[in-house]
């Protein structure tokens, strides 16, 4: 196993370079699936949002862009200090690893904690898709929901990307203190790093298309 | 003397014992041994049902099972033979055992990812099958919403998420071919120097990883819609089922790619090997392989010609659907110019390739009647549909797999099968594939809907004839099950190079250690250079 020495190169590979090499070839693999994955999702959004316009913006607008922004903001520092992160791991600083990561995390949780604030909103305003559903002021509410079904399963499905992201900081922290990483070997922080980025990068998608659709047309 | 003799060299089978050394194992044979068995088994499972869709079909009136049984039992032959058995079938046996030792690897990139996805198989496998003995599923393997996610009242959503669930084997497997082609080939082992099961197998990859994901989104939607009724597919809220038509074909489609293109490498390496020549065209037989990969995302809309699609859209679709038809057939010319002047011999694995070859051609061909706009409206949903794509899944596909069974078989298990036994296997498939499936293609024509029990009393015989054949078919993959587990006992020993094959894998003993190669090799010359095997062989 690696736990002794980190460097150990599994039996599989010849060189150290080819490991890494291979491992960073297969996040940015991975990311490829995840996009297919949402893609199917913006598929959805965008024949709907074609079909019906008007309720897509009247249903955008009961969103605060602000807060929206605010997450947007949150999740884009997460990102730097991921990137903060990786510079410290590639310069061997154990200690500065540990604190970027840590950061990363709690720029993460706090946005959770807004998604989760939003959602509970929702609930309050009945605007969850179901028997209770009500768009105030909407003659077309069936498809007002087919804009909330979008929502929550586009927001929840990033949430749950970011709960599995959480969990790998936690797991990179942890051998972080361990001292399982140094200058020569950081390939797993690295490519959590991708992960991490790409998750920011869904965000960055759905944040204009759920949030700010219609924003110019007076009321 | 001489099972001692073999039991003297370690080698991956006798490398360790007991349950625990295959059930944790890394290595790429070993799982591919445990796909193997588990595959066999959804199979069987699979064929089971065949048979008792077969047996009703003897008589026009319902006797066996009532329309709902029916119902189920298409679609639980569907669900497993497409996702359970013909997606994972040649990529996660044959090309999990082959392709690191084609490029001269030790293993695969991801050892425990590989292991892993074998687990997601099983686990995804028994989602399924435990759906199907709560009950079952009526909706046909294709899940057309407004039905599936609204009106059935069957076990739809445990059955999707073992779908689900076994995607991502498929996606594991595809992603860890790509990064082991990409990162693992041994030194002088360049592109244009890999066997062309390798780049079927990458080209097969590359579908797994960008389609899948798209048939596992389109899966949670079903499941979210009949949960909690978000109405993505709902016209009663303004969803439109179509969007689910266009979703699922968007990964259905490429997938009868990769169920069909590793086959396409399997019959390359076979007619190399048997003719005794380098496959005429190397380039463009690989190059073909990926064209098929691309063009085969762009044809999706040819299932939706009658499901309200735009005719200009159709026109497009019926179009790309002629060209994709291209690089197949660069394959199937370039297999027979590969024929010419070859010194062919006649051996089981060769019989198999020829039943692809003729097979697969009927079937692509009568694919091109289903891409053409007019005469598609007249077969769509009939039985000249079933005929067709059984024609390219178990005329081609599984001769394919099964040719590369016997090809290989020697290698992974150190045993020669019964070659009298495999040569007749061979034309007892032949012979009862087609009589299984020919008479669905009159009966298509003539207007038999597919999915029903019942029918007009003048469409008998030819339904009769298309049951007796299905006998025949049971008796020839019979036959291999026998001999092949016979052989692993009772079989002559096999040397390394039974074929005198040129591939890296017949250049290590059979069956080989478990780091594939006694030295790492090093590639000197092109795939199929029988001359070169040959100055080795004298030269040795
Ligand atoms: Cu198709």
């Amino acid at each position: 196993m690696a736990s002794a020495n980190p460097l150990a190169l599994r039996e599989q590979f010849d060189t150290a370079a080819q490991q890494k090499d291979a491992s960073v070839l297969a996040m940015w693999i991975f990311l490829v699936t995840e996009i297919m994955f949402f893609g199917g999702l913006f598929l959805a959004y965008t024949a709907y949002r074609s079909f019906y316009p008007e309720v897509f913006g009247a249903a955008s607008r009961t969103l605060s862009a602000t807060i929206g922004a605010v997450n947007t903001a949150v999740l884009l520092t997460s990102s730097y200090t991921m990137v903060l992160a990786v510079r410290a791991a590639q310069k061997g600083s154990r200690k500065a690893l540990i604190w970027f990561l840590i950061l990363t995390m709690i720029f993460g949780t706090v946005f959770l904690g807004v998604k989760a604030y939003e959602w509970h909103e929702k609930f309050v305003e009945h605007h969850v898709p179901g028997p209770s559903f009500h768009l105030e002021g909407e003659p077309l509410q069936g498809q007002a929901q087919l804009f909330f079904s979008l929502y929550f399963a586009m927001t929840g499905l990033h949430a749950l990307h970011m709960v599995v992201g959480m969990g790998i900081m936690t797991v990179m922290t942890w051998r972080a203190w361990l001292g399982r990483f140094n200058a020569d070997y950081y390939t797993p922080i690295d490519v959590a790093g991708l992960y991490w980025h790409f998750v920011d990068v869904i965000w960055i998608f759905l944040f204009p298309l759920l949030y700010l659709i219609d924003r110019h047309v007076p009321k | 003397m001489i099972t001692a003799a073999l039991e003297e060299r370690e080698h991956y089978l006798n490398a360790s014992y007991g349950l625990k050394s295959w059930l944790l194992t890394k290595d790429h044979k070993r799982i591919a041994l445990l796909y193997l068995g588990t595959i066999t088994l959804f199979f069987a499972l699979g064929g089971l049902f065949a048979t008792m869709i077969r047996i009703e079909l003897l008589t026009p009136q319902p006797d066996l099972v009532s329309s709902e049984t029916y119902n189920k039992l298409f679609t639980m032959h569907g669900v497993i033979m497409v996702f359970l058995f013909l997606v994972p079938s040649i990529p996660a046996t044959l090309g999990n055992f082959f392709l690191p030792i084609m490029i001269g690897a030790k293993d695969l990139a991801f050892p425990k990812l590989n292991l892993l996805s074998w687990y997601l198989l099983v686990a995804g496998g028994l989602c399924t099958l435990g759906a199907m003995f709560a009950g079952g599923v009526d909706t046909g393997w294709t899940f057309y919403t407004p039905y599936s996610s609204t009106y059935s009242n069957t076990y739809v959503i445990a059955t999707a998420l073992g779908i689900f669930i076994a995607g991502f084997s498929s996606i594991l497997t595809g992603l860890n071919f790509i990064v082991t082609v990409h990162r693992m080939r041994a030194p002088g082992m360049t592109w244009f120097r890999l066997p062309l099961f390798v780049w079927s197998n990458y080209a097969t990859s590359l579908i797994m990883v960008l389609g899948t994901p798209v048939l596992a989104v389109t899966i949670l939607l079903v499941g979210c819609e009949r949960l909690f009724h978000i109405g993505i597919f709902d016209p009663a809220l303004g969803g439109d089922p179509v969007l689910f038509q266009h979703m699922f074909w968007f990964y259905s489609h490429p997938a009868v790619y990769i169920m069909v293109l590793p086959g396409m490498g399997v019959v390359s390496e076979l007619v190399a090997t048997f003719s005794r020549k380098r496959v005429f065209g190397y380039g463009f037989v690989a190059f073909s392989s990926v064209a098929i990969a691309v063009l085969g995302f762009l044809v999706w809309g040819h299932h939706l010609f009658v499901s309200g699609q735009s005719v200009y859209a159709g026109m497009v679709f019926s179009f790309l659907s002629y060209f994709v038809a291209v690089p197949s057939a660069i394959k199937v010319f370039n297999w027979t110019a590969t024929l010419y002047k070859g010194s062919i011999s006649y051996d089981t694995p060769m019989l198999y390739a020829f039943g692809f070859i003729g097979l697969f051609t009927m079937g692509g061909l009568t694919g091109l009647f289903l891409a053409a706009l007019g005469i598609d409206v007249h077969v769509t949903d009939t039985y000249f549909v079933v005929a067709h794509f059984h024609y390219i899944m178990v005329g081609g596909t599984l001769m394919a797999y099964l040719g590369g069974m016997h090809y290989w078989w020697p290698k992974m298990t150190g045993r020669m099968y019964p070659e009298g036994w495999a040569k007749l296997s061979a034309l007892v498939v032949f012979l009862g594939f087609n009589l299984t499936f020919f008479p669905q293609f009159v009966l298509g024509y003539l207007g038999m809907p597919r999915r029903y029990h019942v029918y007009p009393p003048e469409f008998q015989v030819l339904h009769v004839m298309s049951t007796a054949g299905a006998s025949v078919l049971a008796v020839g993959y019979l036959m291999p099950l026998v001999y092949f587990l016979w052989s692993l006992r009772y079989g002559k020993l096999a040397p390394a190079n039974p074929w005198g094959a040129t591939g890296l894998e017949w250049q290590t003993s059979s069956p080989p250690p478990t780091h594939n190669f006694e030295e790492p090799p090093v590639v000197t010359h092109e795939a199929y250079d029988f001359a070169a095997l040959l100055e080795e062989a004298q030269v040795g």
